[in-house]
């Protein structure tokens, strides 16, 4: 067995053969034609291009009746690039010039023009490259109607294994029996990626090439939630696979039964159902789970595995597209939480003997306002575009939720004379994780819209247990009545102030409690996407 | 000659998408239609040289529209991109 870490696209859980995707990407070697056969090379390649752009236009119209406008307009975009008069004269010249035969003519002038997109000094122009590649090795296949690609038909589902995949290729695949599909390179932004996404095959990439030994017929279990790939798994992965199948199948039928419905008991207590992300990526699990809203956006994913600040645009268009993407359901984003056990090197933080005491979270963000306010700003700027609501984490006093606020109210300033739209009254909210901030939670519930009781950050520091020791096993009590004594006190407190209390920690979806948290009026539940659907059940079983 | 300035708010600038949209759109008309900008220029029917300008949010484009359809082409032009850009 081994298990390859790739990058996940599109989320799901799939297990079968593995069936390997060979493209149909040879390097064409320069065959040299007479001047005599130029015009009927010039006639054959015309001919080719004119079948790829009609062939464009019916994936267009396809994807468009499937996907939508947005994820189709990808291949009106190559149509044109197949119909650009400079792109089209440079196969001409070559052929009638150099007198090349057409192939290889299309194949350096693709080069050529991707060649263009790899220079430009931006991530998003670069990838475009692949998008040059790709419609001029449609246009090589046109020209040599033999050399189609070689699927083999699997008769059970299976698992597609390509090096990579272009967007046009898996738009073309038969999607009848394709089970999950995983790529050894290819990126999550890359124009695939957003098929795949789209199609809701549950798709890896960036796993890098198959060991040898893995070469034949093999079987492996896709989890795309993770990133996961297992190849020839053992008998230990397949029962701990077969469990997460079997939760994901209890959801769907669920989901059959209880999709938009309300998250209310049989007296008609409602409370709502929301789910915790970690990226946009999870916005399909966030649909597919139906959830009520986003009640924790956990913003870090955007700050580690990599090496320098993210630019306020890249957390702009990741918060607007979440917020976008809930069409005016709530979502709830809780600035950065890093320190403790998540680091990243270029934040430059101290070795601490207690990190989880010590400086993490809003501590960083108040001590290094530049980084706070890039983050504040996009968050603001996204609040434009959706129903954002923003949680501070690690709170612990009044003075600094004052001390947050001042922050807020600059950068509110500042984009109102940019003339930057934003929404005016985004609530604004606090983490309840902390002893402290239970205890004071009446003094700070004058000062916020809402808070969201974190458990299990809570618990850790109520009971002075480090939830990732292994050894404190039987001392640990997830129900421990002090815990709960802080979350009834944090809940009465929020409604003597008029504001809403949720809790978007563990216990939030431990349906041990769900009924406690009912008796104590907790107004909301943000849970794990998969936790979404069995919470709502539970709480309309309840009286 | 129609002639107009038009700041680029889309967050990726002219990125894919757009680009051959708004390549389709000009093809609509028989004028020639150039954008300017960062002091280099780009034929609007021709989606390479478009993109390999590499406008981005913020810049500010200037279009250029000479035929005998140039008016309402600078319409459809300006309201396309205030609508996708």
């Amino acid at each position: 067995m081994e298990i390859l870490q790739g990058k996940t696209v599109c989320p799901g859980l799939f297990a079968g053969p593995l069936v390997i995707y060979a493209s149909p990407n040879t390097k064409i070697s320069k065959t040299l034609i007479t001047p005599a056969e130029v015009p009927q090379e010039l006639d054959k390649v015309r001919q080719a291009l004119d079948s790829v752009c009609a062939a464009l236009k019916q994936i267009y119209e396809k994807t468009r009746g499937s996907l939508g406008e947005t994820k189709a307009a990808i291949f009106a975009t190559h149509k044109q690039m197949l119909e650009d008069p400079d792109y089209r004269d440079s196969i001409r010249t070559m052929i009638a010039e150099e007198l090349v035969k057409a192939d290889f003519a299309v194949q350096q002038t693709g080069e050529k023009f991707a060649a263009v997109f790899t220079s430009m000094d931006d991530a998003y122009m670069q990838a475009r490259a692949a998008d040059v590649l790709d419609i001029s090795q449609q246009v090589i296949v046109a020209l040599a109607p033999a050399a189609t690609t070689t699927l083999a038909t699997a008769a059970t589902p299976y698992v597609l294994f390509a090096s990579d995949l272009k967007p046009s290729e898996i738009m073309q695949l038969d999607k009848t029996r394709l089970g999950a599909l995983i790529t050894a390179y290819g990126s999550q932004n890359s124009h695939t990626a957003i098929l795949a996404k789209g199609l809701g095959i549950p798709t890896v990439v960036a796993l890098g090439d198959l060991p040898n030994q893995f070469a034949g017929n093999i079987s492996v279990i896709v989890d795309a939630y993770k990133g996961n790939v297992y190849l020839n798994p053992d008998a230990t992965q397949q029962k701990v696979f077969a469990r997460k199948i079997a939760t994901e199948e209890k959801n769907k039928a669920l989901l059959l039964t209880l999709k938009g419905k309300e998250s209310i008991t049989k007296t008609g207590q409602k409370v709502k159902v929301f789910a915790n992300i970690g990226s946009p990526a999870d916005l399909s699990l966030v649909k597919q789970n139906d959830a009520e809203g986003i009640g924790l956006f956990r913003s870090e994913f955007m700050y580690l595995n990599r090496s320098n600040f993210p630019a306020e645009e890249e957390l702009f268009a990741a918060y607007k597209e979440v917020a976008a993407a809930l069409q005016g359901k709530e979502v709830v984003i809780r600035t950065l939480d890093i320190g403790a056990d998540k680091k990243a090197t270029y934040f430059h933080l101290p070795q601490e003997a207690n990190p989880a005491l010590g400086y993490r979270a809003i501590r960083i963000c108040l001590s290094e306002p530049k980084i706070f306010k890039t983050q504040l700003r996009a968050i603001l700027r996204a609040s434009a575009f959706g129903k954002i609501a923003i949680m501070f984490p690690m709170i612990t006093s009044v003075t600094e939720v004052e001390e947050i606020k001042i922050i807020v109210e600059t950068v509110k300033a500042d984009l109102r004379q940019q003339k930057i739209a934003f929404d005016e009254k985004i609530p604004l909210g606090i983490m309840v994780e902390t002893p402290a901030a239970a205890l004071c939670s009446n003094e700070l519930g004058k000062l916020v819209d809402f808070f969201s009781i974190g458990t299990n950050d809570l618990t850790q520091y109520t009971l002075a247990m480090d939830r990732q020791s292994t050894s404190l096993g039987k001392f640990f009590n997830a129900h421990h009545p002090a815990v709960l004594k802080l979350i009834a006190m944090t809940v009465d407190n929020a409604h003597k102030n008029g504001i809403w209390c949720g809790i978007c920690g563990e216990l939030g979806a431990d349906l041990h409690l769900t009924e406690e948290f009912l008796r104590l009026g907790i107004d909301e539940l943000s849970v794990p996407p998969s936790r979404v659907l069995p919470l709502r059940e539970k709480i309309r079983s309840l009286s | 000659m129609h002639s107009f300035n038009y700041v680029i708010t889309d967050p990726v600038g002219i990125h894919a998408r757009p680009a051959g949209l708004l390549v389709q759109e000009a093809k609509k008309f028989t004028s020639a239609i150039t954008l300017e900008a960062k002091g280099k220029k780009a034929d609007v029917k021709r989606i390479f040289a478009l993109m390999s300008l590499g406008i981005k949010q913020n810049d500010t484009i200037v279009v250029k529209v000479e035929g005998t359809d140039e008016a309402q082409a600078a319409t459809a032009l300006q309201n396309f991109l205030i609508n996708n850009l």
